[in-house]
């Protein structure tokens, strides 16, 4: 008895401390997601959200002039899958290089494949990002 | 346009830019987050050379 009293007042708890699901906390994560940095410009986080979006673009930038491979949707090899998860973390980036076909040639030198994880790095980091800002919208972070 | 940079120059941006997305989110002050990401940068600058010496001696 008293344990499902104290299990009822600690969910009470954990409902207390969920997040409230404002338009920003939906807003955020998704703009963020499409423009990383944007969810952080939104919320007039100016400097952050500046910083991110010169880190995570140069990157993906600097991984596309290295030559670096851009996976595709797949359904093969696991490494090909978490390639091609780790790419779609860079949101509109990503969509334009496949709108214009970039990314797809053969790689041809040693330092191309930097290029590579150049491109899936700098998803991996936008999902970072999107989180943080998520966060801040949410109130868990100033 | 091709972009060929060597080994140690990519290492090195990629530490730059991992390191200020790295500072930014995971702490909360700006303090704080600068020191953060000076510590992230030192880190992975740091381990590219214990890297660079550990396969210089697997090498040999």
């Amino acid at each position: 008895m008293a344990n499902s009293s104290s299990g009822k007042k600690s969910s009470e708890t954990t409902e207390n401390k969920a997040a409230p699901l404002t338009t920003m906390a939906v807003l955020a994560p998704a703009v963020g997601w499409l423009i990383p940095g944007a969810g952080h410009l939104i919320q007039r986080r100016w400097l952050r959200g500046g910083l991110l979006l010169g880190s995570i673009a140069t990157m993906f930038v600097l991984g596309l002039l290295m030559q670096g491979h851009v996976y595709q949707p797949n359904g093969g090899d696991i490494l090909d899958i978490l390639g091609f998860v780790g790419d779609v973390g860079a949101g509109g980036l990503y969509i334009v290089t496949q709108a214009m076909n970039w990314g797809q040639g053969a790689i041809s030198h040693a330092t191309a494949d930097y290029g590579t994880k150049y491109l899936i790095v700098a998803g991996l980091l936008n999902f970072i990002s999107v989180a943080d800002a998520y966060h801040i919208a949410v109130g868990k972070k100033p | 346009m091709t972009l060929t940079l060597s080994h140690f120059s990519a290492a090195l941006l990629f530490a730059v830019f991992a390191s200020i997305v790295f500072g930014i989110t995971q702490r909360s002050t700006s303090r704080e987050q600068i020191r953060y990401g000076l510590y992230c940068f030192a880190m992975f600058v740091g381990g590219v050379f214990v890297a660079g010496w550990v396969m210089w001696f697997l090498r040999r």
